[in-house]
């Protein structure tokens, strides 16, 4: 059942691609012949506006008309009340670029995309091969070390938040195995607070890495292998020289939503250490900050000017990381369109 | 997924000892809630790591039978639910189009969508804030469902676009002989097939919904009509010197994801692998 679904699947994205790379050609040569191509009636044109129009406004309405919003709003001094009056040009973005606050919440989020890769990415190739082993009831294993993604980050940063307190179960813990000198203020140690919300993201985002790596690496025809292992190959130079080089692709896709995901961090920071410790522990967020000085304040038009500072940052990104890393794998999302 | 003719033997012992190390490391911290809220709160002082001993009720018994846990609990419910319906219905129609009608304008539309997929809430919230305010529904559930719609398309589209085109060109084709419009095509044919397609997209958006932190921290400031997270993070800090309530309160809170997340776990997966191979 579900191998024929993924057969159906790659055909489908054999197809798209193929119509894909006929769009793009089609740019500097003239388009190819297509058959039935005859131009759609008024029937089809209504059929295509009444089905995809709805989603086309509630999309427009709720997602791209705000990110405009917060431009405008960005320009003026403004309480949240009324319609903004008090311009003040580029005042609030010069603000915001001077701020030591939004500076330290920029080089922890930078440290915060950096390290996630550098600790998820190994951790997860690691885990991901191990499943891949012949192993009695992975399905099951699946399913468990998915668990933590799945939970709200609400509860995560309240569970470990309680047990990662001075007096709280991991201290306790540790005592009870005769390290008690390991025994740390890990939250509000500022030396600390960024790698235990480290620790804290790994646990709770790596099993979404393992799950698409397992997947990845599953995709990788059984065949190599056992050419390789014909061929004299060991358990590691297989793995080295056939699935992670056919993995790259999937690693550099997961890397990109690890990148986005580590940009717009919010919720665990500001669940765990809220906006007034955030800061002084070193794990605030431009988001943290956004929502601190711009909302909390009662500063919307300063809000807004970070929102847009933070898209900008976020958007430069992942167009730059779509042209130079994704190119080689897929006709990005970013570029489909030209 | 399961490699036929090979899973006869058990494999290596190493593996699994590292398999079950990994479980714990997971799923230590999600028992450490649901055993904590079967604790006292002078078991949690004394002992923080240990196990319930004995097994202390009254904490779940308390919050099951606390009107703002299911007050609570029916706002999520109802929040979710609408947001879900919202998501498949509007997304499988647009999702028809993209995959089925040729026409100008086409890639720009997915590309549209596809860029959403770049930009969750975060940084919208403010503006969006605003906008909802103007709208008139802070501190209502539409202020929370309709933004979670929209945000909710772009995943959603991404999974149904290449499942609606792997229904068959034959398959149309007869329908159209049959004299079955494009439109009835869609509602006798399409709709039927993309069952399992719609299931993985309807799941992710509840879950998603059921979740989110950000969207009602800003709309949602009465109370009366906080969904679980926010009540979760209220009742944690209201009754923070009762660890024990805290512990069965959340506990309690995360069943519904765990138990929606484990039926459809297949699919979810595979939404999520193809969305992000795709």
């Amino acid at each position: 059942m579900s191998s024929n679904f993924g057969g159906k699947r790659a055909v489908v994205t054999e197809d798209a691609a193929g119509r894909r790379v006929r769009g793009g050609s089609g740019a500097d040569t003239p388009p190819p012949l297509r058959p039935r191509r005859r131009g759609i009636g008024w029937a089809q044109r209504l059929e295509i506006a009444a089905l995809s129009g709805p989603a086309i406004l509630m999309f427009v309405g709720f997602v791209i008309f705000p990110v405009l919003l917060a431009a405008y709003y960005g320009f003026y001094r403004w309480k949240g009340f009324g319609v903004p009056t008090n311009f003040v040009g580029l005042d609030n973005y010069v603000t915001i670029l001077q701020d030591s606050s939004f500076h330290e919440a920029l080089q922890h989020n930078g440290l915060i995309v950096v390290l996630s890769i550098l600790l998820q990415g190994p951790v997860a190739v690691g885990l991901a091969l191990l499943l891949n082993q012949r192993l009695r009831g992975q399905s099951i294993i699946r399913v468990l070390i998915f668990v933590p993604y799945v939970i709200s980050e609400v509860i995560v940063g309240t569970a470990w938040s309680l047990m990662l307190q001075t007096n709280g179960a991991v201290n306790d813990a540790l005592k009870s195995i005769g390290l008690g000198s390991l025994s740390e203020d890990w939250l509000a140690n500022p030396k600390l607070a960024i790698w235990t919300l480290m620790l804290i993201l790994t646990w709770k985002y790596v099993g979404f890495a393992v799950i698409l790596f397992l997947a990845g690496m599953q995709n990788i025809p059984e065949e190599l292998s056992e050419a390789a292992a014909v061929d004299g190959a060991s358990y590691w130079q297989t793995q080295r020289r056939i699935t992670l080089p056919l993995l790259a692709p999937t690693i550099r896709i997961w890397a990109f939503l690890s990148i986005i995901g580590a940009l717009q961090l919010f919720d665990l920071v500001y669940i765990i250490w809220g906006q007034y410790v955030a800061s002084t522990a070193g794990t605030s967020t431009m988001a943290t900050y956004m929502v601190t000085e711009g909302r909390n304040a009662g500063n919307y038009g300063y809000g807004n000017a970070v929102a847009v500072v933070l898209f900008a940052i976020s958007f430069v990104i992942a167009l730059v990381y779509q042209r130079f890393v994704l190119r080689r794998d897929t006709q990005g999302a970013l570029t489909e369109g030209q | 997924m399961a490699k036929p003719g090979k899973d006869s033997g058990w494999g290596n012992p190493i593996v699994y000892v590292a398999a079950l190390l990994l479980i714990g490391l997971m799923l230590g911290p999600v028992l450490y809630i649901i055993l904590g809220g079967f604790r006292t709160n002078s078991q949690i002082t004394v002992d923080p790591a240990g196990l319930p001993h004995p097994w202390e009720f009254g904490n779940y018994t308390d919050v099951l039978t606390s009107e703002t846990f299911w007050r609570q609990v029916g706002n999520s419910t109802i929040v979710a639910v609408a947001t879900t319906v919202g998501v498949v219905v509007l997304g499988v129609m647009a999702s028809y189009v993209l995959a089925r009608y040729r026409f100008r304008g086409r890639g720009a539309m997915y590309a549209l969508f596809a860029a959403g997929l770049m930009f969750p809430v975060t940084v919208a919230i403010t503006p969006l804030y605003i906008l909802v305010k103007n709208l008139g529904l802070v501190n209502t559930l539409p202020g929370v469902i309709l933004p979670q719609i929209a945000f909710g398309l772009p995943t959603t589209i991404i999974i149904l676009v290449p499942f609606l085109q792997a229904i068959p060109k034959e398959i149309e084709e007869a329908a159209a002989i049959d004299r079955c419009s494009r439109l009835g095509f869609f509602w006798r044919m399409v709709l039927p097939l993309s069952v399992p397609g719609l299931i993985t997209v309807g799941i992710l958006a509840f879950i998603g919904s059921w979740n989110s932190y950000l969207l009602p921290l800003f709309i949602l400031n009465n109370q009366d009509t906080f969904t679980l997270p926010l009540g979760v993070q209220a009742f944690a800090s209201q009754y923070s010197v009762d660890t024990a309530k805290v512990l069965a309160f959340t506990s309690l809170s995360m069943i519904p994801a765990l138990v929606f997340f484990s039926l459809f776990e297949r699919r979810i997966v595979g939404g999520l692998t193809g969305a992000v191979k795709g």
